[in-house]
């Protein structure tokens, strides 16, 4: 499955790796919607680490959707929590 | 119940589709999206451009504020050689303020610097993506008919249009940070021009070297006598300067002179 880190392009995973990185993912949802800042940011690293350790980039010039997008590293939970309302941050 | 990144996913393929959705005959949209793509491509490398700008202008900064500190050190030292501690500590105290400015740039120049190159990055790829988005377009214009292209359409328009949510998002967070930081560029920028760094009253004049200048008019000469005596005396600089406090006897009567009388 490919995933995109943003601000930082995508990378290619094994689809072996999703449970591990689902359970992160889901752990990442509950602190923010607790509004644990500071369990927010320290999933969130791990998560990054853990898709830039398994993943390979994808050339620049690919044109393939993501499955996956996580936020950038130094992104805030509200930011985040922005990008997730209905008409959120994202452009376009 | 699904976590943050596939929420994420949802929400940018679902903004891609929207745009498709919009298009009568899917060539033109082909086209019309490429537009947008060189607009945003333009508008990332001024991004480059102004964070570049900023980042330049920290660094004058920074150098003015390095130059009026070691000015206030030097001035410190020469208060104290003058025996006029109170000055001295005034200017120390000066400049360990002026070093807190200086600590506080360098962060943000640091903070510059990781976004001029997060940016030149992303420009790189938007530009690379862009590239293959068009000779993708080009091939689905010549190849298909309208009814056909549309797959192919969705194919290549899901990646670029991801692409472009991100670099999107990428600029308006630069910018953000770019304008504050010239806010408070601004503002050292004015406090630099008055000389309110220099002079904590907000006075424009520097009392500190006026003070300084004031008391050490004659002074550095004798300081500098009493040196070059010491060491014509062989002894050490202190003794003289200890032993050379006497006044100079400059009351001589003008009588004393010798007179040559003409006769």
């Amino acid at each position: 499955m490919i995933v995109r880190i943003m601000g930082e392009g995508q990378v290619k995973l094994a689809d072996s790796h999703f449970s591990e990185l689902n359970k992160l993912d889901d752990e990442l949802l509950a602190e923010m919607e607790s509004g644990d800042e500071e369990g927010f940011r320290r999933t969130l690293a791990a998560l990054l680490d853990a898709v830039r350790q398994l993943g390979t980039p994808l050339p620049d010039d690919a044109l393939e959707p993501s499955e996956l997008i996580l936020p950038a590293a130094d992104a805030s939970l509200d930011e985040v929590r922005q990008m997730l309302s209905d008409d959120g941050l994202i452009p376009g | 119940m699904s976590g943050v990144m596939k929420r994420m996913g949802m929400i940018f393929r679902a903004k891609a589709n929207k745009a498709l959705d919009r298009a009568e005959d899917p060539r033109e949209t082909l086209d019309y999206s490429y537009q947008k793509q060189l607009e945003l491509l333009q508008k990332v490398r001024r991004g480059v451009a102004d964070v570049a700008t900023s980042r330049k202008r920290l660094e004058l900064q920074l150098n003015q504020l390095q130059q009026q500190s070691s000015k206030l050190e030097d001035q410190g030292r020469k208060a104290l050689a003058l025996g006029r501690e109170d000055l001295a500590r005034e200017a120390l105290s000066r400049r360990s303020a002026l070093q807190q400015q200086v600590t506080d740039l360098e962060t943000q120049h640091t903070t510059l610097q990781g976004e001029e190159e997060k940016l030149t990055l992303a420009a790189q790829r938007l530009q690379a993506k862009v590239d293959a988005f068009r000779t993708k377009k080009e091939t689905i214009k010549a190849t298909y008919t309208a009814a056909q292209a549309q797959t192919r359409i969705g194919e290549a328009f899901s990646g670029i249009s991801e692409e472009m949510g991100d670099v999107g998002l990428a600029i308006q967070r630069a910018e953000d940070k770019t304008a504050q930081l010239q806010a408070r560029a601004g503002a050292i920028d004015e406090l630099l021009a008055s000389g309110a760094l220099d002079d904590p009253t907000g006075m424009a004049k520097d009392d500190l070297t006026a003070e300084l200048d004031r008391i050490s008019g004659g002074t550095d000469v004798e300081l500098e006598l009493q040196r070059m005596k010491a060491e014509l005396a062989g002894g050490s600089p202190q003794q003289a300067i200890e032993g050379g406090t006497g006044q100079a006897q400059s009351q001589q009567h003008p009588q004393d002179t010798p007179r040559f009388d003409k006769q």
